[in-house]
């Protein structure tokens, strides 16, 4: 496969303007990776700073209640921060402070990635600024103000849809404009080659972890994981791991927003088509002159046009499968497992708790399936409450 | 010989940016004929995008203006032909790969050979993605254009000895906007392109004022300019056609100065 592709997808489609930023990450990111002494630091912010390794927790509740497989929950939302982004933050914040670079500037979409962005910055010293749509700063309020507590800038962008998309194109045309001393810590596995490899390997630490701790936990292999996608990052990391485990089912959950007959939807492996944008050739929501479609889901953090070019490949090849979940799937979800469980879990992740609320009673008790918890859902209070017709102020 | 060619035979170019479609097709065919008619020299036609992330906000309004007015790529090709009626003047398309790609690479360039376009720029096609458009290009004739920026340094060998067309050097990083100062060492960059390509070079990005033009054309062989004709179309909308004639009268004079 050529440099940075997934099968067709990938590949780095950006101005030359950024061309020899991205070259120069990709040098370091080669020259790191094996470096014993950047691995034994990573280890220790992983373990010492962001709590890890994440539990593997058995819902025994849950999986007596669906009456099928056993159910297992991948808890990243107990990292610091609370949310698996973090992973990818601390891996990319070190590897830029290797390279010299004083500046760090991300885009957000329920915030969870900015947070993480501001965190490892202030730990680390170095000076943020973070894009968010507007309209997820409204929707993410708290989120907005602990990443301002941080030290770092937020950045509401109004063009276009004020979502997601439009946070990236931001953040990309601010490292075109200043690209010496800033680093572009890209929250998911997407963009431009080396973008997807480097926030990939980073999370992968996720089914590193659920393979070490289900062995420990079963003695055997999980017989299907779960994640929601968005862009794909805690997919790809609860994947990765399994990929060569070819009986280990992957199921990815895409965000269906008012379901994908409808326009206001953001699942994109449902509903897209191959295109090229923000750096990858993937699949993209878009209309036949490829004018990418504004998208819609309840999450912040799952409305997006695009998807990882890694997923995509994995689709391609069937060696994963993408199922669309609803706002009101999803939100079900989020109530029943804070009533089941007594967690409450991201709106991005109560998408994967759904389809596993749905696939669970159709497999047999003797299986066992692993749903990660991407993060945790106190910043969705507001919003879900608002879903449900209750105003309430944080 | 490619076309684009003539635009700068023994003489140095101005080279106007207009979005297709804003604020509609009428004016846009006005205000290329005007353009013509003032002496440019070369005319790089944007096809509208959702989501162009090389531009700056004068741009990027003109993009989401043309496409809320329904702007298809169809349309932009129908443009052409009733431009091509009576403008001669050596004409490129700009916009971005997913234009490009989504219609189907051959399906677009045919039709931009078929159509009197004599070549593409795509901002968000690098020179090692360029094989995605460029044997389709090769057969149809119509020049892919490589852009070279401040920051391309070692990569200038590379990108200039493959040229074709023209070079789009890029004046500074950042997006497209006007600026007040362009504070690259562009003669320096000309001269390393200069060593390994006789295809010209035009400068653009940030470049408003005859001034700026005048000094840019000095350096290279040739200026472009984008958002200051845009920002006439938004504040005069219809009756932009005049001013823009005059605008790119008074830079294609400036730049002949050079």
């Amino acid at each position: 496969m050529k440099k940075g592709r997934f099968g067709i997808h990938g590949g780095q489609y950006i101005p030359e303007t950024l061309m020899n930023a991205v070259l120069e990450l990709e040098e370091a990111y080669n020259k790191y990776k094996e470096d014993p002494e950047f691995n034994r630091e990573l280890a220790t912010l992983f373990n010492e700073y962001a709590g890890r390794p994440s539990r593997l927790y058995y819902a025994e509740k849950m999986t007596k209640d669906l009456g099928g497989a056993k159910i297992y929950l991948k808890r990243e939302d107990l990292n610091h921060t609370g949310a698996h982004k973090i992973n990818n933050v601390l891996g990319q914040a070190l590897l830029a402070k290797k390279m010299g670079k004083t500046r760090l500037i991300a885009e957000t979409g329920a915030g969870q990635h900015g947070v993480a962005t501001a965190t490892a910055a202030a730990l680390m010293n170095m000076e943020c600024v973070v894009f968010m749509g507007e309209e997820d700063t409204k929707r993410q309020a708290l989120n907005v103000y602990r990443m301002r507590l941080l030290g770092a800038e937020v950045i509401p962008v109004k063009t276009g849809t004020a979502t997601l998309k439009d946070a990236v194109s931001e953040a990309m045309r601010e490292w075109t404009s200043r690209i010496s001393d800033t680093h572009y810590c890209l929250g998911s596995v997407m963009g431009p080659h080396p973008f997807p490899t480097i926030v990939r390997d980073f999370q992968s630490v996720i089914s590193k972890e659920i393979k070490e701790q289900m062995l420990e936990k079963e003695g055997r292999l999980p017989d299907a994981v779960l994640a929601c996608v968005g862009g794909g990052s805690n997919a790809i990391g609860s994947f990765y791991n399994f990929i060569n485990d070819k009986d280990v089912r992957l199921i990815g959950c895409e965000a269906a927003g008012r379901g994908i007959d409808t326009f206001e939807t953001a699942a994109t492996i449902s509903t897209g088509s191959v295109g090229i944008f923000h750096g990858m050739k993937s699949y993209f929501c878009q209309d036949k002159d490829g004018q990418i479609a504004p998208v819609y889901s309840i999450s912040a953090g799952l409305d997006y046009p695009g998807v990882g070019p890694e997923h995509a490949y994995l689709h391609d090849i069937k060696r994963a499968q993408y199922v669309a979940v609803t706002d009101d799937e999803a939100v079900n979800a989020f109530e029943y497992l804070a009533k089941t469980e007594g967690i409450i879990p991201a709106i991005e992740s109560a998408h994967a708790v759904a389809y596993a609320m749905k696939l669970a009673p159709q497999m047999d008790k003797d299986k066992i399936m692993v749903i990660t918890l991407s993060g945790r859902g106190d910043k969705d209070c507001a919003a879900i409450a608002r879903y449900r017709g209750e105003d309430i102020h944080e | 010989m490619s076309n684009i060619l003539k635009a700068f035979e023994n003489k140095k170019a101005f080279i106007p940016f207009i979005t297709c479609g804003d604020p509609d097709m009428e004016t846009t065919l006005k205000v290329v004929r005007e353009a013509a008619a003032n002496g440019a020299d070369l005319i790089e036609l944007g096809i509208p995008f959702s989501d162009p992330t090389a531009e700056g906000p004068t741009i990027q309004e003109a993009n989401l203006r043309a496409l809320k007015n329904g702007i298809k790529t169809d349309d932009v090709f129908e443009l052409v032909k009733e431009i091509r009626k009576d403008v001669t003047v050596p004409m490129v398309f700009m916009t971005y790969a997913n234009v490009v790609f989504s219609y189907g690479a051959e399906r677009f360039i045919s039709k931009c050979a078929e159509v009197g376009i004599d070549g593409i720029i795509l901002p968000d096609l690098p020179f090692e993605e360029k094989d995605e458009f460029l044997p389709v290009c090769r057969k149809y004739k119509v020049d892919l254009i490589s852009l070279i920026a401040p920051t391309s340094k070692d990569r200038i060998k590379m990108i200039a000895s493959e040229a074709e067309g023209f070079i789009y050097l890029v004046s500074s990083l950042g997006v497209t906007g006007t600026r007040s100062e362009i504070t690259t060492d562009l003669g320096s960059i000309v001269s390393e392109i200069r060593k390994y390509s006789k295809v010209p070079c035009a400068i653009g990005f940030g470049i408003s004022t005859p001034e700026q033009a005048k000094k840019m054309a000095a350096l290279s062989d040739g200026a472009i300019v984008g958002s200051a004709i845009i920002k006439l179309l938004a504040k005069y909308g219809s009756d932009a056609p005049s001013y823009v004639g005059e605008y790119v009268k008074s830079m294609k004079e400036a730049v002949s100065e050079a």
